[in-house]
């Protein structure tokens, strides 16, 4: 079943067409996969499925029928979505335990300010921690983490969101064998949770491995859509890639 | 002993301005060359109250707190959608802004010639007449006013301003909207600096606006990025080795007008200097 629909969903920059009248959904329980050359605009669509970048065209619709058409960044967990960055983005100053505890406590000024965060606040941080093999790093600062520890920091607090739709912006990129492992874990374990996840990635490994739906970009526009295996064999996609 | 007494009052004073300042510049990484300004509404609103109305000094503080709190507000309203240089700017504009009033509403502030005679704190028929008790006074405010600014900073809203600090954009996206986080703060800070504005006030007993000018502002920004950003207890470290400094040069053999024409100097060059060597000042925890 589809939770999250894209419609129309157009960006400019300058007259070039970044964007261009993109449609595609993505189900729950079901990681959808996104890939395309670079350039062909996958992270600009994610910036303005989370209005980090505004649109100038389109609708989201969550659900059966909740239409979005003002696309606000902070309105992202009111709408149960949440995603990583292709450059990582952690709170490098902060403590790993306060990054994680920043998805977990509340939105508002008021409420913020007359709350200190709770034992359940600890405990969901920790498991956390323990499934992102940070647990020992709890304390220290997020600039002292190795990139792959960043990445999974990050990719913690986006299941700390604790939201249905995730989407993962290269997650795997840079990474060494045994943490991309550790993170087509997490994926997977996120799918049998009935989250709905779009996972941008150019290793068609992965993709093969992990997606049960691919969606491909090229030049802004959607150029194939179907089951991995059968896209992934056609032509256009390849020369889409490696160029005619 | 009464001249320490003198020294230990205005470092109490500048510490609470300064722990204000801290919470907009080393918490949230907003540049504000305002302090000056708030600190001057709080002044007036205890040296009018006072002078004019009679009004008792613990009401009057309530007034400069309102005041400022309201003017903090209506600028904050435009200031939140800002960041960086912009941001810095028009906070500068603001400290002129306001400068400007008390120089020129003469009806009011009685502009250039400054207000007089402003009493000394009382309670119950209790005055903080000696500079003693007035230090007693002003130390137990600036120790509450450490307390509520590190319950703010500990909370889950002290956490989302340091996140602002750091990506403003990030934040957002896991559901903070984020001016009303910067909105929020800007009025804490400026209701401190105005309680500190009225001590000074009523400690002084003459106020005039050469004391809130833009000088004093970035006096109180040297002062944070000194003793270092996001850090209260280093801010007073700050606020001592500052308010030292001109009677340090005093006791080292310069008149006292070099003395304070080569405090500008120096401040200057500390201010160098830390931005090359300790950009986040000598117990800081954030680098600009």
């Amino acid at each position: 079943m589809s939770i999250l629909s894209l419609r129309n969903f157009r960006k400019h920059f300058d007259g070039t067409k970044v964007v261009n009248g993109v449609n595609f959904e993505i189900e729950k329980g079901k990681i959808t996969g996104l890939i395309g050359p670079n350039g062909s605009g996958k992270s600009t669509l994610i910036n303005l499925i989370t209005g980090v970048v505004p649109k100038d065209k389109g609708i989201i619709v969550i659900g059966d029928s909740m239409k979005v058409d003002k696309i606000r960044p902070y309105d992202m967990k009111i709408l149960g979505i949440t995603r990583t960055f292709q450059n990582v983005q952690i709170f490098e100053q902060m403590t790993v335990f306060d990054n994680l505890l920043l998805t977990l406590t509340k939105r508002t000024v008021w409420g913020s300010l007359f709350e200190k965060h709770s034992k359940i606040h600890e405990e969901r941080t920790n498991d956390i921690l323990q499934l992102i093999s940070l647990s020992e790093k709890k304390n220290e600062l997020a600039e002292n983490l190795s990139y792959g520890q960043r990445k999974l920091l990050e990719i913690g607090r986006a299941i700390a969101m604790d939201v249905d739709i995730i989407l993962f912006d290269e997650p795997y990129a840079g990474l060494f064998p045994k943490i991309i492992k550790q993170v087509s874990e997490i994926l997977n374990r996120l799918k049998k949770q009935d989250k709905a996840i779009l996972l941008v990635e150019h290793n068609m490994g992965l993709i093969r491995e992990l997606c049960d739906h691919l969606v491909v970009m090229d030049a802004g526009e959607i150029l194939a859509e179907g089951e991995p295996e059968q896209i992934l064999a056609r032509l256009d996609v390849i020369e889409a890639y490696l160029g005619e | 002993m009464e001249y320490l007494i003198h020294l230990a009052i205005l470092i109490s004073i500048w510490s609470m301005l300064a722990m204000s300042l801290n919470l907009i510049l080393g918490y949230t990484g907003l540049l504000s060359i305002t302090h000056a300004a708030f600190f001057g509404i709080g002044a007036y609103a205890t040296a009018i109250s006072m002078t004019v109305y009679d009004i008792n000094f613990f009401l009057s503080i309530l007034i400069g707190i309102l005041v400022a709190g309201v003017v903090a507000l209506l600028f904050g309203l435009i200031l939140a959608r800002f960041k960086g240089d912009i941001y810095a700017l028009a906070t500068f504009g603001l400290n002129i802004i306001i400068f400007s009033i008390f120089l020129n509403w003469q009806e009011v502030t009685r502009g250039p010639l400054g207000i007089p005679g402003i009493g000394r704190p009382e309670i119950f028929d209790f005055v903080f007449k000696s500079n003693l008790y007035f230090l007693i006074l002003v130390s137990v405010f600036a120790f509450l006013i450490y307390l509520i600014s590190e319950y703010i900073v500990k909370s889950s809203f002290g956490r989302v301003l340091q996140a602002i600090r750091e990506k403003e954009s990030t934040i957002q996206v896991f559901g903070y909207r984020t001016h009303f986080f910067k909105l929020t703060i800007f009025v804490i800070s400026a209701c401190i600096a105005a309680v500190a504005g009225s001590f000074f006030a009523s400690y002084i007993t003459f106020i005039d606006p050469s004391t809130f000018s833009l000088n004093e502002s970035i006096f109180i920004l040297a002062i944070v990025i000194l003793g270092g950003l996001a850090n209260n207890k280093g801010v007073f470290v700050g606020t001592v080795f500052l308010i030292m400094l001109p009677e340090i040069l005093r006791f080292v053999g310069f008149p006292t007008d070099i003395a304070a024409q080569m405090r500008q100097v120096v401040y200057g060059l500390l201010l160098v200097g830390l931005m090359m060597y300790r950009p986040q000042g000598l117990l800081g925890k954030f680098k600009l």
